[in-house]
């Protein structure tokens, strides 16, 4: 059982849902990423998505762009994204991290070269937003193979039929976008998630996270109503933004903000 | 290789693929509208009543067949091959990007879409929509890098005249992939009801195809009016190479004559050994960037690099996935020219011929003059002269120290 599989599980048996929180890696500085990793578990997060920054984030709005311009101009490269998550494993071996990001630093890296260095540092699943499973031959079976989370993304426009055929090619969880739009952008519907992913439940036994449009504990609590765990981006990278210049407040910021969000959630099991 | 109408026509694959380039990466949200017009496009590709009104906008709205002229002292002065001018800089608003803007717009009043999108780099395929938007009362939106929007203010102001609203990129280096970006970004967010006319061969499938499609007209005419005209075909076709939908509408329709040579011309920018140029054939590697794949100029982490070029057009990362695959099986030969070469061949034209070209089209100008002369008397080389250079006065005058 993945990691991934096993906190989702024991998160259901507690009739709990999941808080997963994104930041982008080497935002605002490389030196800071594990640290502000650390303080997203201590704030509640079950499992780490971790962005892997791109120059041309093109499913991304402004503040997650401006959060890869600020991890670019330091340099921060796949690999040293990977080198963080090996770092952070060594003082926590049980919050799954997921390497969120695009295809094209992953193939320059070279597919099996990022496989292998993923598993090794423990990375437990890949997300990549601009490989639909009809390109992913090549590439799913070698995560498969070293047992990482192929992660994909469904829609409010996913037909299903594709529905079907992406969660097969699915593991640990599927990423639900909750609207037609980009990260950031504040056009959520409960009512139309809630209905979608009732319908994505029927179809695939996989757990569903909502990502896209969760800025607080209300929406958190709305969506963690109807699904099986919530995803939450631009709000924190947006607050990594505004308090940049002082790690301590930095932290006390993230923790305001991801901490009733948890509670929220927790306040939906009793 | 040598390609026939069997294995062309089994190009792109089901999936959008020609050989390992090209393909649909894209995120979900998009998914369904690709496929939908995908089938939607095969399906209208062989509709009688589709066709018919594509060919007579094409001859009565854009003023086709352009001409194809043979520049009779530029070829005396040159010595060498013949040089012809395949004059797409004669179609209404300027350049061949209007062939394509007939083709999308139609299949977008097909689809019923009332609100219609575009990237643009130097403007003319900004203008080119924004021409058959007004002339079917579609909502137009053009995304334009900031930086372009200085360089090319004439295009803008057309623009605006025809009533498309211009959006100013300011993300990333302010440029033509910038300016994709944003619109893939409007796209997703306004997917139902808005059509997204890509400008060049590139981006997810089947963007590549019907683009292709629709530019295939150059080379149709082209090798009849040489035949014609020159008593031949042509020896050497020459086109230059941004996202490459000029270069490629000319040589699809050529790519089975095997005595006919193709080169595509890049930007060489300040020279491929400075990094300061637009030409991923030349210099860039394979990579996948908006959605598709394809050569590409990037870092050794995956990062796209920026580009430079002279002229704003040309300015982009990226390449059609189809011309990735022809410089693999080696049917088509890609080449660069500098800054420098090109504003030469954009005087010489002018000075010579009296034409003068866009900025773009002066790259494919600039490298026949060097080949002509390679070439015998009896041979025939064609140059694409995808646009008019007058979007680039303000540019020229600017080098030569004028204020215009």
């Amino acid at each position: 059982m993945s990691r991934i599989e096993g906190v989702l599980k024991s998160l259901k048996g507690q009739g709990r849902k999941a808080l997963i929180p994104y930041i982008t890696a080497g935002d605002p500085h490389p030196d800071q990423t594990v640290g502000l990793m650390h303080t997203l578990v201590e704030a509640g997060a079950d499992i780490i998505e971790l962005g892997v920054p791109f120059s041309d984030p093109m499913a991304d709005g402004p503040v997650i762009q401006m959060a890869c311009e600020r991890a670019l101009k330091h340099g921060t490269s796949l690999r040293q994204v990977i080198a963080m998550i090996k770092q952070f494993r060594e003082t926590d071996d049980a919050t799954p991290v997921v390497l969120m990001g695009y295809l094209n630093p992953m193939e320059a890296m070279g597919y099996e070269a990022f496989a292998d260095a993923a598993a090794d540092a423990g990375v437990d699943g890949i997300l990549t937003v601009d490989l639909p499973p009809e390109e992913a031959d090549d590439v799913a079976p070698l995560f498969t193979a070293r047992n990482l989370d192929a992660i994909f993304l469904l829609a409010p426009t996913t037909t299903d039929d594709r529905i079907r055929s992406i969660s097969e090619h699915s593991s640990g969880y599927v990423y639900y976008v909750s609207f037609k739009g980009i990260t950031g952008a504040s056009k959520i519907n409960v009512d139309e998630v809630a209905a979608k992913v009732a319908h994505i439940h029927d179809i695939t036994a996989l757990p569903v996270g909502v990502g896209f449009g969760i800025r607080d504990a209300e929406t958190a609590a709305a969506v963690g109503r109807v699904s099986d765990g919530v995803i939450v981006g631009s709000v924190l990278v947006d607050t990594i933004a505004r308090n940049q210049a002082d790690s301590d407040q930095l932290k006390r910021a993230l923790t305001d903000l991801l901490h009733p969000m948890r509670e929220a959630l927790d306040g939906l099991a009793s | 290789m040598k390609l026939t109408e069997e294995m062309l026509s089994a190009l792109p694959d089901a999936r959008g693929h020609f050989g390992a380039y090209g393909g649909r990466f894209v995120s979900e949200t998009l998914m369904d509208s690709l496929m939908t017009l995908e089938r939607e496009y095969l399906r209208l590709k062989n509709d009688p009543e589709f066709q018919k009104t594509f060919d007579e906008d094409l001859a009565n709205y854009v003023g086709r067949p352009s001409p194809l002229y043979f520049a009779e002292r530029l070829t005396r002065e040159t010595g060498g091959a013949q040089i012809w001018l395949k004059r797409e800089d004669l179609n209404h608003t300027g350049a061949h990007k209007v062939n394509n803007t007939i083709g999308q717009a139609l299949l977008a009043s097909f689809l019923g879409k009332k609100r219609v999108i575009a990237e643009t780099g130097a403007g003319q395929h900004g203008v080119a929509t924004a021409t058959v938007c007004a002339r079917l009362g579609l909502e137009c939106h053009v995304f334009m890098g900031a930086e372009d929007i200085k360089r090319q203010s004439l295009n803008v102001y057309r623009m605006k005249l025809l009533g498309a609203e211009v959006h100013s990129v300011e993300s990333g280096t302010r440029t033509l992939k910038d300016a994709m970006n944003d619109a893939m970004r409007d796209w997703v967010s306004n997917v139902d009801e808005t059509f997204y006319i890509i400008g060049t061969v590139a981006g997810p499938h089947p963007y590549p195809l019907l683009v292709r499609d629709f530019q295939s007209v150059i080379g149709r005419e082209t090798r009849r009016q040489s035949l014609e005209q020159a008593g031949k075909l042509p020896d050497a076709l020459v086109a230059c190479v941004g996202g490459g939908s000029n270069a490629i509408g000319m040589f699809y329709p050529f790519l089975t004559d095997e005595s006919v040579q193709m080169y595509g011309v890049e930007a060489g920018g300040l020279g491929i050994e400075t990094g300061q140029h637009a030409a991923p054939l030349c210099a860039g590697r394979p990579g996948v960037l908006h959605g598709n794949r394809t050569y590409l100029m990037e870092d050794e982490n995956g990062q796209i690099a920026g580009t430079h070029s002279v002229s704003a057009g040309l300015d982009y990362p990226g390449v059609g996935p189809e011309h990735s695959w022809l410089k693999d099986i080696g049917r088509a030969r890609y080449v660069s020219v500098t800054d420098d070469e090109a504003l030469d061949g954009f005087r010489t034209l002018t000075r010579v011929e009296g034409i003068m070209p866009a900025l773009e089209s002066a790259h494919a100008v600039a490298y026949a003059l060097k080949l002509a002369p390679t070439m015998d008397k009896d041979q025939v080389i064609v140059i694409n002269v995808s646009g008019r250079g007058d979007k680039d006065i303000h540019t020229i005058a600017q080098l030569d120290g004028i204020e215009a």
